[in-house]
């Protein structure tokens, strides 16, 4: 088991640039069901795959691939033909918002957005529209999602993931990247890995992620990667106390921060004294939370988190 | 991206937001120029002379080199001693403040060169009030945020008396609703020819706020008039920069000269780079990686000298670029540079890193960790560079190692 993706997860790709290709042939690689692109003015061509299959990621395929992915004018038309039930957005940041709500209006229940430098005012407004609709956003400016050798949407490596019992959420990519390598070699591994990502306004929330991998049968504990600014980190600590049941460990990046200062996330930043790092922690740790002293130790606080 | 309160003002007023009438000056003599067409527009002798500086707390700030002078005054002299007194006094003062230091609680203790002077029409005011437009990351929209403690900073509202702090939620379909804007006043305790212009003023700045991308719109204080206007007094704004490339005209505003040199030249190789006090420099990929370097060089006892995110797809030159603009730095005693490859390739930083110290040298210890994708590859070229540097075997072990050899 597993949370938002799994082997059954079909995907679209939206933005099919160098950057979307590049990334689409890693994940067909890696052995995701990658089923067709959107291109508004490349409609009816043919994306052609071929190269070395990647054998950290799903098992038992042959040693090279050659995919054909058609292209469509919409993600309507897209759905229709393919099935798909995920879609990644790797279209660029003055157009990204627009792709999000086109895929949404078509219905695509996973939505995982990688673009990063989506102006604020577009997501609060794309936001608003997927207010209401069964639709999960996952981003933006994430790596993505994966379920270790079933299904990698984004742009995370692939082989330091290990099929495991630990659920990860984070903020950031590259401490995704840091926690997911120390599971895999404690080897607690993972069951989904969420970047949920490091703008102001995102879809899904650490809240969410918590919600299900509390739900998941296979998630036996959770590692959940904060950072200064807002105050998700804190809201989580309150679903935790009031809701999981399953034991959580957590890093929260930025003790060091100067408040006012944008730490490269749009989100990132300590502003009229509120998102500090030490408030997080002090709440997360009231949660019960086995909280890393630095990221090195993420992987030791989750075994410590598990054996309590 | 911040702006000076005159470029703020300037866009209000084009959006129908009320602001007093006022003039900028890079010297004396268009200081002095300005004083007689304000006071004959507005048949006030007063007016008031403000420093533009991108920082906060400028009334009460001083200059280094004249003690004696705010960052912000009030010149009363025409009201007895006509306008050539008015002249005078506003001669005297810009003569002080241009090209002096001003240090408000914003600044820091260097404070900053005061380059422009905005002189600006005296109002009488008969109530100060506080409000602002931003984004409320919970519900993910914006709000308008009003309070009658007009002239203290809303943090110390927030946390002394919260209740005196109101907000209306604008809904991206809709924005700020008429109604809302009217609660708004209301509660300010808004009447008459007051009522009126201040949901007037809501409105506008409420749209306002939203068609140019703000990051923040602060008016603090808004003032209401003896005559029953409402006008803002003070004006900040700030741009979202993700959004500027919609908005050329807002992105021609940017003062360089308000901005660190270092991250100026980090953004054009498109580094996200920030300069802070202490002695190691660092270099790593991505944000929440580079911030919990700076975490860990901190919790083994070392302070950062920066933060420094190189991004998920440098190349070569990049990785060199920013290996420069921290050796750059005369604070630096050495380097940590913490990569974990993903998409970036741990080659392609030890080719940048390498290609750096061929051109620049390098006279401070240095400490590399790679893991993740080509690590090596990446550890190889640079064991074969034959540079003089120690590998780290993980985060807290580069911080222990870069500590060790910089105390």
């Amino acid at each position: 088991m597993s949370v938002l993706v799994d082997r059954d997860t079909k995907v679209l790709v939206q933005g099919m640039g160098k950057t979307g290709r590049f990334h689409t042939d890693k994940a067909i690689a890696y052995g995701t069901n990658m089923v067709g692109a959107v291109h508004p003015s490349r409609a009816g061509q043919i994306e052609v795959f071929e190269g070395e299959t990647d054998h950290s990621g799903v098992q038992g395929r042959s040693d090279t691939y050659r995919i054909e992915l058609p292209i469509f004018r919409t993600v309507a038309e897209a759905v229709a033909a393919t099935g798909a039930n995920a879609s990644v957005v790797y279209v660029p940041p003055p157009f990204a918002a627009d792709a999000i709500m086109e895929a949404a209006d078509a219905g695509v229940p996973l939505i995982v957005t990688v673009t990063e430098g989506i102006p604020v005012a577009d997501m609060v407004r794309a936001k608003r529209y997927l207010e209401g609709k069964d639709v999960r956003l996952v981003g933006p400016n994430c790596p993505g999602v994966i379920t270790p050798r079933q299904c990698k949407i984004g742009i995370m490596p692939g082989y330091i993931h290990e099929p495991g019992r630990i659920g990860v959420v984070s903020r950031s990519g590259t401490l995704t990247y840091e926690a997911v390598h120390q599971l895999t070699l404690n080897g607690l591994g993972q069951t989904t890995a969420i970047g949920i990502g490091g703008d102001p306004v995102n879809g899904t929330n650490f809240v969410d992620a918590l919600r299900a991998f509390n739900e998941d049968p296979a998630t036996e504990g959770v590692l959940m990667i904060g950072e200064i600014g807002g105050t998700a980190e804190e809201d989580a600590a309150e679903w935790i106390t009031a809701n999981m049941t399953k034991p959580v460990a957590g890093f929260i990046a930025g003790t060091t921060a100067p408040p006012g200062k944008r730490m490269g996330h749009a989100g990132a930043i300590i502003s009229g004294g509120k998102g500090t790092a030490a408030a997080k922690i002090a709440a997360l740790e009231g949660a019960g939370v086995v909280m890393a002293p630095t990221p090195t130790d993420m992987g030791a606080a989750m075994m410590e988190a598990m054996s309590r | 991206m911040k702006i000076h309160e005159y470029q703020a003002k300037a866009l209000m007023a084009d959006r129908g937001i009320a602001v007093p009438r006022g003039r900028v000056a890079t010297t004396v003599d268009e200081a002095v120029a300005a004083v007689r067409p304000l006071v004959e527009a507005t048949g006030n002798p007063v007016v008031v002379v403000k420093s533009q500086i991108h920082a906060g707390g400028r009334g009460k700030g001083r200059f280094k080199e004249h003690p004696e002078v705010g960052g912000v005054n009030v010149v009363l002299d025409g009201l007895n001693g006509g306008i050539e007194a008015a002249e005078a006094r506003v001669r005297e003062l810009a003569g002080q403040m241009l090209g002096s230091t001003l240090v408000t609680v914003q600044t820091g203790e260097e404070g900053k060169q005061v380059n422009r002077l905005y002189i600006e029409q005296g109002i009488d005011i008969a109530t100060e009030l506080y409000l602002s437009v931003l984004l409320d990351r919970a519900t993910s929209r914006n709000i308008v945020m009003a309070s009658t403690e007009g002239g203290t900073e809303i943090e110390v509202v927030a946390a002394e008396t919260p209740e005196k702090i109101l907000k209306e939620e604008i809904d991206p379909a809709f924005g700020l609703l008429p109604f809302q804007a009217r609660r708004i006043a209301y509660a300010l305790g808004l009447e008459g020819d007051a009522l009126k212009n201040g949901v007037k003023f809501l409105t506008a700045l409420s749209k306002a706020a939203v068609e140019l991308d703000t990051d923040l719109v602060e008016i603090n204080p808004l003032v209401v008039t003896t005559d029953g206007d409402v006008m803002a007094l003070d004006g900040k704004m700030a741009f979202e920069a993700n959004a500027l490339y919609r908005h050329p005209d807002v992105a021609e505003l940017r003062d360089v000269t308000e901005e660190d040199a270092a991250e100026l030249e980090a953004k054009q190789y498109d580094l996200s780079f920030i300069k802070l006090d202490g002695d190691i420099g660092c270099m790593v990929n991505g944000a929440g990686l580079a911030m919990a370097t700076m975490d860990t060089i901190k919790t083994v006892g070392g302070e950062p000298a920066n933060f420094l995110d190189v991004g998920g797809g440098a190349e070569k030159e990049q990785i060199a670029a920013a290996f420069k603009i921290i050796t750059k730095d005369p604070n630096v005693k050495g380097i940590f540079v913490n990569i974990f490859g993903g998409i970036m390739r741990c080659d392609v930083i030890a080719a940048g890193v390498i290609a750096a110290v061929e051109e620049v040298g390098l006279d401070v210890p240095l400490v590399v960790r790679l893991e993740g994708t080509n690590f090596e590859l990446g550890k190889q070229m640079l064991d074969e560079s034959g540079l003089d540097l120690v590998s780290a075997s993980d985060m807290k072990d580069g911080a222990e190692k870069i500590l060790e050899l910089t105390r």
